[in-house]
């Protein structure tokens, strides 16, 4: 009975698959499989399902993979569990292949553009294992890193990632090596080590989708931060949303002290360390070091000033090492491969790779692992497919609310920590928002204010009351009726919060507002000067309309339409309008027209999304109603 | 009767824990997903429990978005107003919610039945804009087909369980 599978059938299970009911195919698939197996045949052999983590292309999800044939299928329903399970070992399924631009269909996952371009470090294993099955992450050499690392001196693994030039991925981008020095330079025990999972960045889920896809590899590569800094306890900070990601944690916890990777003997070594859960609250600002230690020791998560690093007093008043997630996942591999083979991929001051998450208005979105220095180009065109419905570029938002938008001129970009510092944006968290023409830069700067005037603890007064008047001033131009000094206010606010604030929440909370005055300061003229918003997003200022010379009189944007703003009108020639029953009848005879109330119109683009024509317009509001 | 059952619910989630300051949020987390808010008799026994101030975990109660002192509905609808989400469109969707529950974000309806949240990201970017109806996601929702969403979660239909 030690037989060993010789295919398997990989199925993704990752929170964006589930959401799409990848759990009725894995048991669809699961059925069709029993079904089939009653009649092995020799060469096709024994087929193991496995539930899998994320595949990063969650757009297209739910996605199954057959191993090692390398075939995947995209958007899988139920009802395709036998055609599926019948192309085991035979002919690939088509209609499920992935299809590019030129609608030939691709098998292999490598010769899928969205992966071609991608260099997996960071999410080594995630898509191709279970990720509550420890026995798959051991055979995919998991916890090997481990044992050599307890085999290590301290000082070895230290340089070991130090020499991998490794920098946090939470944000901050400090070196992860220098990190775990300095605390190992403080002879105050006990020193503890945390894993910060508060992923609190609007637009980036690498953290999520590494926790729930791999927890194993974070678990390796905090144990080991725990030996190079000598704790014997530690705690995982994971927000209380990522419902899946907590149990998944969770279970891999137990699996690792089951088998003797954590608890007090540590494979036999003598060391010791108890690793735990602590669930975050859902307050964006314990991603901030210091409240989240707050919120571990069971206080409010405020940040304090930070005079002293935690790397000296953290936790309880001691040292202490807090790593991101991405970052700890990188770990294991550089202890298994070495510094140097790490540092050959990336930039000269940014090694390895990043997990981006390319979403927003690009044709192929989801989570892309590519190496330092990729172009904002080759990640928007090379492996996003381009913009969506080839709409025109206008920025790319990177780095979530302490980042910044960054034009069509800077596409060309190389992305690395440094780069993206020098031109006002940072690599942040590594979420990447596309945005087209239909989007309004002055709203995203509003919206931003808005997002961390909310998440701002309140304790200090520039972040508190800046933030708030920031928000004031913005909603006032999003609705017409800006001052002109608004600008130079802005800015002074800006610049008050980036040199008052208490913590980097605080610090860097302006920059939204300060890259989009930069770079796209004329959408704030003309909302301020012209009461118009260009890209007709903001409703104060906006209609819709409909061309009646570019409509075909689909009908799209009538039934697109949320408050019944669209009419129709009966054929031309007659001026009023007519229920829907008469024009059914009028169709006949001539096409009808299509015509936006504009005191209904809520301006919220539904219309406009849904033309295939380019014949509804956004207008400026008061053209139309004066 | 019941309120001897929800003090009972209180001792079980509380006995779970030490009595150390660092479990109180791990304890409101778990009253939270009780009773769907923290009831006051909770935070009373839990304040002696940990050998704290009351006021201090009132503190945490306002200050955590996944806390509540007040009770939520049977049903709890987050729009995600992500920045993916926002750029396509989450804030009609939130008009939408408001247009057709006739309740604000924040709000439980009159019947109890729904509570309208906006979240800041629940991490499904690449299927924005994104809709949580308890445990359940709705990818890439329409304005059209939002009312049909909803309307599976008043008593009667399908998703009322």
């Amino acid at each position: 009975m030690a037989e060993v599978a010789l295919r398997q059938l990989l199925v993704c299970c990752g929170t964006g698959c589930l959401a799409n009911d990848a759990r009725a195919v894995a048991d669809a698939l699961e059925t069709a499989l029993q079904d089939a197996n009653l009649d092995i045949s020799v060469e096709r052999g024994s087929v193991e399902l496995k539930r899998t983590g994320c595949n990063g292309f969650c757009e297209r999800g739910p996605i199954v993979k057959i191993h090692p044939d390398d075939v995947s299928y995209y958007r899988v329903k139920p009802e395709h569990a036998e055609s599926i399970v019948a192309s085991i070992g035979a002919e690939p399924y088509k209609p499920l292949l992935f299809r590019g631009d030129d609608k030939q269909p691709v098998t292999r996952q490598v010769d899928n553009p969205f992966y071609a371009h991608q260099t997996k470090i960071a999410l080594r294993n995630i898509g191709q294992i279970d990720p509550l099955n420890i026995d798959d992450y051991l055979q995919a050499g998991g916890y090997l890193a481990l044992q050599k690392a307890l085999l290590m001196p301290t000082d070895e693994i230290i340089a070991a990632v130090v020499a991998s030039g490794l920098r946090g991925r939470g944000g901050a981008g400090f070196p992860t090596g220098i990190k775990w020095r300095s605390a190992n330079s403080y002879p105050s025990l006990p020193r503890y080590v945390v894993c910060n999972g508060d992923e609190g960045d609007p637009g980036a889920f690498m953290d999520r989708s590494i926790l729930e896809g791999d927890p194993h590899s974070v678990i390796e590569g905090l144990a080991i931060a725990a030996l190079a800094v000598g704790a014997e306890q530690g705690f995982l900070y994971i927000r209380d949303e990522y419902g899946l990601a907590v149990k998944n944690v969770a279970a891999a916890l137990q699996a690792a002290a089951d088998c003797g990777y954590l608890g007090d003997d540590i494979c036999g070594s003598g060391r010791k360390l108890s690793l735990e859960i602590v669930r975050g609250g859902g307050a964006f600002v314990c991603g901030e070091s210091t409240a989240l230690m707050s919120s571990i020791e069971g206080y409010v998560g405020e940040p304090r000033a930070k005079y002293i690093r935690s790397v000296e007093r953290g936790l309880w008043g001691q040292p202490t090492v807090l790593n991101n997630v991405e970052t700890l996942a990188n770990v294991p591999y550089i202890i298994t491969f070495g510094g140097a083979e790490y540092a050959k991929v990336g930039t000269a001051g940014s090694k390895g790779t990043k997990v981006f998450s390319l979403v927003g208005k690009v044709k192929r979105s989801g989570l892309v692992e590519v190496p330092m220095g990729v172009t904002l180009r080759s990640l928007i065109y090379d492996v996003g497919g381009g913009i969506a419905q080839d709409r025109p570029f206008k920025a790319i938002q990177t780095g979530g609310p302490s980042g910044g938008c960054l034009p069509e001129s800077l596409l060309d970009l190389e992305v690395d920590f440094e780069s993206l510092l020098e031109h006002h944006a940072m690599v942040g968290s590594g979420g990447m928002i596309v945005m087209d023409d239909r989007s309004c830069m002055v709203e995203v700067a509003h919206y931003y204010v808005d997002f961390l005037c909310g998440e701002s603890c309140g304790k200090c007064t520039p972040c508190r009351e800046g933030l708030r008047h920031m928000r004031d001033i913005l909603a006032g131009i999003c609705a017409g009726h800006g001052q002109p000094s608004d600008i130079d206010e802005l800015e002074e606010l800006a610049f008050c919060l980036q040199e008052a604030a208490l913590c980097a929440l605080g610090k860097t909370a302006a920059n939204p507002v300060l890259s989009t005055l930069r770079y796209f300061r004329e959408e704030f003229e003309a909302h301020l000067n012209e009461q118009r918003c260009p890209a007709g997003v903001c409703p104060s200022l906006t209609v819709m309309q409909v061309d009646s010379e570019a409509c075909t009189a689909c009908g799209a944007c009538f039934k697109a339409c949320p408050v019944g703003a669209v009419h129709q009108l009966a054929a031309v020639g007659a001026a009023a309008a007519v229920d829907e029953h008469q024009a059914g009848n009028d169709k006949k005879a001539d096409k009808p027209r299509y015509e936006v109330d504009v005191m209904a119109c809520t301006a919220c683009g539904s219309c406009r999304e849904a033309c295939r024509f380019e014949a509804v317009k956004a207008v400026k509001k008061e053209a139309v109603c004066a | 009767m019941v309120e001897k059952t929800e003090a009972e619910q209180i001792q079980e989630i509380i006995q779970h824990y030490p009595g150390q300051r660092r479990h109180a949020l791990a304890a409101m987390q778990d009253m939270q997903h009780c009773f769907n808010y923290l009831p006051r008799a909770g935070l009373v026994a839990l304040a002696e429990h940990m050998h704290c101030p009351l006021v201090q975990l009132y503190s945490m109660a306002t200050f955590y978005k996944a806390l509540s002192l007040k009770p939520k509905g049977r049903h709890i609808i987050k729009v995600c107003d992500g920045t993916a989400c926002h750029i396509k469109g989450s804030m009609s969707m939130i008009d939408g919610v408001q247009r057709h529950l006739k309740i604000s974000p924040g709000d439980v309806s009159a019947d109890g039945q729904f509570s309208v949240e906006t979240v800041n990201c629940l991490g499904t970017c690449a299927l924005a804009p994104v809709l949580l109806v308890d445990e359940k996601h709705f990818g890439k929702v329409t304005l059209g087909q939002l009312p049909q969403v909803i309307d599976s979660y008043k008593p009667g239909g399908g998703n009322d369980g």
